[in-house]
C-alpha cells in the first residue's frame, strides 16, 4: 500500500469512528491538562520554598530528579499495583512525570533575579513577601512558563502510555492498532497526537510571548 | 540625625568590618564615607538602614536606636541608591519610581504627580520616559531613575553606595553636577559611599576617611586637604593635594567685589563683547561665584591674564585674581 492510500484509509477510518475518536481525544486532553495543572499547583510553591531554604532545595530537587529518572512507562506501570486500573492511576503517573521541568524552571527563574535588584528592593523597605510577589515572581514568570510549555508537550506523548493501565486516551488506538495490525487505526491515533503536540506548543509559545508584556502591564495596574 | 556610637561589626567568619566607629551625620549635609575597598564603608552605610546589624555599639536615627525601629518602616523613610541601580526590569520607569509611594498606599493621583515631578527633576521628562522600560535606557539614565526612585517618598535620609561608580567619566561628572543641584534644592541628609577621593571632595560637606574598619579622619574637605591626620590620609589624598585644594575652593570665597584699577581692562574687555578676545589672542571666559578656583586659574592661564571677571546672571559682580588664588594656596600650605 502506498503512503497516499494509507493516509486515505486512515482518514476513512477516522471518519467512520469519529465518535470513538472524540471520546479518546477528550480523555487524552483531560489526562494532559489535569496532570499539568496539578503539577503546577504543587511545583511552583515547592520551587518557591526551595529558593528560600537551601536544605529544602536539596530534598526538593532530588525528589524532582528521581521522579524524572524513572522511565515514563515504569512510572505508569508502578501505579498499577499501587492504585489499580483506570483514569486516576494514569493521571497520577503522568503528574509525577510532569513535575521536574516545571520545578527546575521555577527554581532557575526565581534564582535568575539579579542580586542588585533584590538588594534595591530590600533597601527600599519591601518585605520578603512583597519582594516575592512584586519582583521575583513577575521576573521569573516567563522562565516558569517555559517549563510549563516543555512539560505539556512532553505530557502529550507520555499520555499514550495511560492505555496500559486502562487510563484511556489516544494510546487506545495506537497501541491497539499495533497489536491488531490495524495501520489506519494506529496512524489516526498517532497523527492526531503529533498534531496536538504541535498545536499546543504553538499556542503556549504565543501565551509565553504575551506573558512577557502582560506581566509588565499587570504590574502597571498593581503599581498605579 | 544619624549617630554612630562605638559601633562594631564582625561577620560570622571573623572579619572585622567596622571597628569602634563613632561619627555623627548632621541633618541636611552630605557625609561621604571614603576609603579603599574592604575598609568597611559600605557595611557602615548598611548599618543605618539595617541591611546589616551591628555586633556592638549602637546607631541612632533621630536619637532612637535603629534596632528598636521596625526595619521595613525605617527603610521606607530612607532612600537607597546602589551602584548596580537594581531597577525592576519588568516595570516601566514610572512604576519603578512609584515603588515606595505604592507600598505606602498613596492614592493614584498623588503618585502620578510625584512621579512626574521627580522624573522632571532628574532630567528625564515624564511624557517621554514614564512608560519606557529600564532596558531601553542608557546606564546614566538608569541611575537617574534610581535616584528618582529613592527620592519618591520624600525620604529624610538618602544612602548612596557608589551611585555613579559604574558610569563612564563624562556621564559620572554630569550626574555628580546634577545631583549637587538636586541636593541644593531638596536639602536632604545624604550618606554617600565612594572609593574615589575626588568624588568625595566634590560631593561632601563632611568626609569620613576609613581604613580597615576605622574612621581615620572626619572633617570638612578643606580641613582634610589642609591637615591630613595621618600618613594614610595623606597618601589616600595623593601627591596633587594643592590642585585638589583649588578644586574645593569656590571663587566666591576669594573674589574681590571692588574691581581694582589694574584689572579694569579684563572687565571692560568682557563687557565689550560676549566672547572677548584679548589683544594677544587668548580667549577670555568669565567665571561664576560657584566655580572652583581650579577653573578660574585654568582660565587665567588660557587667556594669559592676571584676573577674570566674576559674572552672575550676566552682570559682572567682581574679579578673581591669580594672585589671590596663589596667596590663599600659600596660606593654606603653611
Amino acid at each position: 500500500m502506498g503512503v497516499l492510500d494509507l493516509l486515505g484509509a486512515t482518514w476513512t477510518y477516522l471518519l467512520a469512528n469519529w465518535g470513538n475518536f472524540t471520546t479518546l481525544l477528550i480523555e487524552h486532553l483531560e489526562l494532559v491538562f489535569v496532570s499539568e495543572l496539578l503539577a503546577i499547583a504543587v511545583t511552583v510553591p515547592l520551587g518557591i520554598i526551595a529558593t528560600r531554604n537551601d536544605r529544602a532545595k536539596g530534598t526538593i530537587e532530588t525528589f524532582g530528579n528521581v521522579a524524572q529518572t524513572i522511565p515514563p512507562l515504569a512510572v505508569i506501570a508502578l501505579m498499577l499495583p499501587l492504585l489499580g486500573l483506570g483514569f486516576l492511576p494514569a493521571l497520577i503517573g503522568l503528574f509525577t512525570y510532569t513535575l521536574l521541568p516545571i520545578l527546575t524552571n521555577t527554581i532557575a527563574g526565581l534564582e535568575s533575579v539579579e542580586e542588585g535588584t533584590l538588594e534595591a528592593a530590600r533597601g527600599m523597605g519591601m518585605t520578603e513577601w512583597e519582594i516575592l510577589r512584586r519582583v521575583r515572581i513577575p521576573l521569573a514568570l516567563p522562565v516558569i512558563f517555559a517549563g510549563i510549555r516543555t512539560s505539556t508537550v512532553l505530557n502529550v506523548g507520555t499520555a499514550y502510555l495511560a492505555f496500559f493501565i486502562g487510563g484511556g486516551g489516544l494510546g487506545v488506538w495506537v497501541i491497539g492498532g499495533i497489536k491488531l495490525f490495524n495501520t489506519p487505526r494506529l496512524l489516526a491515533g498517532a497523527i492526531a497526537g503529533a498534531l496536538l503536540a504541535i498545536a499546543l506548543d504553538g499556542a503556549l509559545a504565543l501565551i509565553e510571548r504575551q506573558l512577557g508584556s502582560e506581566s509588565e502591564s499587570g504590574q502597571a495596574a498593581a503599581a498605579a | 540625625m544619624i549617630r554612630f556610637e562605638n559601633v562594631n561589626k564582625t561577620y560570622p567568619d571573623g572579619t572585622e568590618a567596622v571597628n569602634e566607629l563613632g561619627i555623627e551625620v548632621e541633618e541636611g549635609t552630605t557625609t561621604v564615607l571614603v576609603g579603599p575597598s574592604g575598609c568597611g564603608k559600605t557595611t557602615t552605610m548598611k548599618l543605618i538602614n539595617r541591611l546589616e546589624e551591628p555586633s556592638g555599639g549602637a546607631i541612632y536615627y533621630d536619637d532612637t536606636d535603629v534596632t528598636d525601629l521596625d526595619a521595613t518602616e525605617l527603610r521606607r523613610k530612607i532612600g537607597y541608591v546602589i551602584q548596580d541601580v537594581g531597577l525592576f526590569e519588568h516595570m516601566t520607569v514610572g512604576e519603578n519610581v512609584a515603588t515606595v509611594p505604592d507600598l505606602e498606599g498613596w492614592d493614584r493621583e498623588r503618585i502620578d504627580d510625584r512621579v512626574e515631578e521627580l522624573l522632571d527633576l532628574v532630567g528625564l521628562p515624564a511624557e517621554e520616559y514614564r512608560d519606557s522600560y529600564p532596558s531601553e535606557l542608557s546606564g546614566g539614565q538608569q541611575q537617574r531613575v534610581g535616584v528618582a526612585r529613592a527620592l519618591a517618598a520624600d525620604p529624610d535620609v538618602m544612602l548612596m553606595d557608589e551611585p555613579f561608580g559604574a558610569l563612564d567619566p563624562l556621564t559620572r561628572e554630569e550626574l555628580q553636577d546634577e545631583f549637587l543641584d538636586i541636593q541644593s534644592e531638596i536639602e536632604t541628609t545624604i550618606v554617600f559611599v565612594t572609593h574615589d577621593i575626588n568624588e568625595a571632595l566634590k560631593m561632601g560637606n563632611r568626609i569620613a576617611v576609613m581604613n580597615e574598619g576605622e574612621c581615620v579622619q572626619y572633617d570638612s574637605p578643606t580641613a582634610l586637604l589642609n591637615n591630613p591626620a595621618t600618613k594614610f590620609v595623606e597618601d589616600f589624598i595623593g601627591p596633587d593635594r594643592t590642585l585638589k585644594q583649588l578644586r574645593v575652593l569656590r571663587v566666591e570665597e576669594i573674589m574681590e567685589s571692588e574691581v581694582p584699577d589694574e584689572h579694569r581692562t579684563v572687565v571692560d574687555a568682557f563687557e565689550g563683547g560676549e566672547d572677548a578676545v584679548m589683544a594677544d589672542g587668548g580667549e577670555l571666559i568669565p567665571v561664576t561665584p560657584g566655580d572652583s578656583a581650579q577653573v578660574a586659574l585654568s582660565r587665567c592661564i588660557q587667556a594669559d591674564v592676571e584676573a577674570l571677571p566674576v559674572v552672575e546672571s550676566a552682570d559682572v559682580i567682581g574679579v578673581v585674581t591669580e594672585t589671590a588664588i596663589r596667596h590663599r594656596q600659600a596660606e593654606e600650605a603653611s
